[in-house]
């Protein structure tokens, strides 16, 4: 890789402006998954009875299925929802970069 | 703490869910007799196979170079990749392993498939556009982008092979159990089979013929599993709560199902086996070389968008065809279960669910048509094992360590074609040699390598700027052995194995990754910092440039240019 273009890269503030907001994005995402599943691992460990509620009387369902479907369901969610952002809103700043470095 | 069975269960389960192999591995499957010879089943796969023959053909022709080989030319678009990786994570032990698990002991079933789902967005978030941007081939190539090359390919390579020798039993050994119960074959000839077909579609075909089973595999198992769990709904209205109440009816637990079992109590195993689970599959070399397929890191994270997408639909499938079987078996008993009793269990054991419900939603070629495909994952899974481990061996080891650097792009393929014979053999052989051992832990302990040995080097290389040579191997070294001993010292081997008594095992926990996987980081952090070599200063000084290379993709090898 040419060391110049390295060099105007690191030198242009947009660069700096992609690397956190998407890092802080990427970071943000990633706590809030690990706190939904860690959050439902840790209720299954110390509140079985909560989770075997039934969510409404006379019913079979417990309150834990939709809970747990809810935790893939999120899971899905959030993955594109940072694919779409990262592969738009970021990918043009992205583009500009690389543009205003091969600029000389 | 979980008590004994139950903890034989969550390691039969843990190595089911993933791997199709240890299928067979525990008590469940391990005492399955041979059934009648299926001949729809094996016409059924007869045709797959066919099939993918026709593809390999096809891809051998456009596998000339080692890019071609290791990385399909880079070609494949995201949606493609993402439904391979899909293939490759969606084993025909998640599918019959799951469903027989939510048969078994209903919401349990549901609270392994969300394990296995939750490492895609860290996969997603952390890692897949950094890989893409930073590797050629193999995640080596990431992990020692600023490095010593010689120490850290060595390690990296070593940490790639240990993975793929124990996943890889475990899928022999599964794949000879299941085609005695689905097809009425002998155990030695389906070993031998899926060995041969294997190497056809890798030697051949490289990844691109690889990559192509994986997508037919993967849409034959979205759409058999969708048609099954659709045929269930239909039957109680697109109803779940109806679906539920008979369940809980004719399920001889009855309302248990509906609330977590005893899977988890001690919140130390929960939270260390959710560890190896999220992190391990950002370290699995066979998944870690699917985003060097396609062109660009935008692709790279389409991939995983839609791999997360499909396989987080499948595990929604595999709960609601679990509760299929529990309501549709129980109705017929003379059909699937052992001498019509309830009591007695399914025939073919409990993983075979899935499959009953198979017949009882679709009849006997719809039966044929899902045995085919469970095999087909297998042989399919088996393939992208042992690509990785070729290129491990002729990427890394020879092409990198011994020629440093200088192998030609022929001498590299021949070094990888003739470590795909080798892994052939070798696996066949093993799988012979383990087929009446307990390999329920192999899947797992292939996880808590993953995450202990090849996801802190790769993290920490990639994401800290005063990480070393020395740190990374160090640490790496550390999350291997740890991961290993602690394996060795826990209840699923040196009890369930190695036959010591009960209770005797020094590690009371079910998988070691809070321990090694942590230790590995610290071990990392700690000898960098204390690193002040020559080396380590021009390693530290070479990070900016990484850096920008991994965010914006400059200087990234380009689909044209691998």
């Amino acid at each position: 890789m040419n060391d110049d273009i390295v060099a105007r890269i690191e030198a242009n503030p947009k660069y700096h402006e992609l690397v956190s907001k998407r890092n802080s994005f990427g970071i943000t995402l990633s706590i809030l998954m690990i706190i939904v599943y860690y959050g439902y691992i840790l209720l299954i460990a110390f509140n079985k009875e909560w989770l075997a509620t039934k969510i409404g009387a006379g019913m079979v369902t417990s309150i834990g299925i939709p809970l747990g479907v809810g935790v893939i369901v999120f899971t899905i969610v959030v993955t594109n929802i940072y694919v779409r952002r990262a592969n738009t809103e970021f990918d043009d700043l992205n583009a500009e970069i690389i543009k205003e470095a091969n600029r000389k | 703490m979980i008590s004994k069975s139950t903890r034989t269960i969550f390691a039969l389960t843990l190595g089911l869910g993933v791997a199709g192999g240890a299928l067979a591995a525990g008590a469940d499957l391990g005492n399955t007799t041979k059934q009648a010879t299926n001949w729809v089943a094996i016409a059924m796969f007869a045709i797959f196979v066919a099939i993918t023959l026709g593809i390999t053909k096809w891809a051998a022709a456009k596998t000339k170079s080692a890019a071609d080989f290791y990385t399909a030319g880079g070609g494949i678009t995201g949606f493609q990749n993402g439904l391979a990786i899909a293939g490759d994570y969606m084993s025909a032990a998640s599918f019959l392993g799951i469903s027989g698990l939510v048969f078994a002991n209903g919401f349990d079933g549901l609270i392994f498939s969300i394990g296995w789902l939750v490492g895609w967005p860290v996969i997603t978030f952390l890692m897949a556009e950094r890989l893409r941007n930073l590797g050629k081939f193999t995640f080596a190539d990431v992990a020692a982008y600023r490095f010593a090359q010689t120490p850290m390919r060595t390690f990296a390579a070593t940490g790639s092979l240990v993975v793929v020798a124990f996943y890889m039993i475990a899928q022999m050994v599964g794949a000879g159990q299941l085609i005695k119960v689905l097809f009425g074959l002998e155990y030695t000839v389906a070993v031998i089979l899926v060995g041969v077909l294997m190497m056809c579609y890798v030697l051949f075909g490289g990844m691109t013929a690889t990559t192509w089973v994986q997508i037919i595999k993967a849409i034959m198992l979205l759409t058999g599993a969708t048609f099954m769990a659709l045929a269930v709904l239909w039957q109680f209205g697109f109803n779940p709560e109806a679906l539920f109440a008979k369940a809980v009816e004719v399920h001889s637990k009855h309302d248990a199902i509906m609330s977590p079992g005893a899977l988890i109590k001690d919140p130390v195993s929960a939270i260390s086996v959710g560890m190896a689970l999220m992190f391990g599959t950002a370290g699995l070399p066979h998944i870690l070389m699917r985003f060097f397929t396609v062109p660009s890191a935008k692709e790279a994270r389409k991939s995983v968008g839609w791999a997360t997408t499909w396989i987080g639909y499948f595990y929604i499938l595999t709960f609601i065809i679990g509760f299929g079987a529990v309501v549709m078996l129980t109705q017929s008993p003379d059909l699937y279960y052992v001498d019509g009793d309830l009591a007695k269990g399914l025939k073919g054991g409990g993983n075979m669910a899935a499959i009953h419900l198979a017949n009882a939603v679709g009849g006997n070629v719809f039966l044929g048509f899902i045995s085919a495909v469970a095999f087909a994952t297998i042989l399919a899974v088996v393939a992208g094992l042992t690509l990785s481990g070729a290129s491990a061996v002729s990427h890394d080891l020879y092409a990198t360590v011994f020629k440093h650097g200088n192998a030609d792009s022929a001498a590299e393929l021949r070094v990888s074609k003739m470590t795909t014979v080798c892994l052939g053999v070798v696996a066949v052989f093993l799988g012979i040699a383990f087929e009446k051992e307990n390999v329920a832990y192999m899947v797992m302990l292939a996880f808590a390598i993953a995450c202990s040995a090849n996801f802190p080097i790769l993290f920490m290389s990639v994401l800290w700027k005063d990480c070393t040579t020395k740190g990374a191997v160090a640490g790496g070294i550390f999350g291997l052995v740890s991961s290993v001993g602690l394996t060795l010292l826990s209840a699923s081997v040196w009890e369930a194995v190695l036959k010591n008594p009960k209770g005797s095992a020094l590690f009371p926990y079910s998988s070691p990754a809070i321990f090694s996987m942590t230790g590995a980081f610290l071990v990392i952090y700690l000898v960098s910092k204390m690193d002040n070599s020559q080396q380590a200063k021009l390693e530290r000084s070479l990070y900016p440039a990484q850096k920008v290379r991994s965010e914006t993709g400059v200087g990234a090898s380009s689909a044209s240019g691998h």
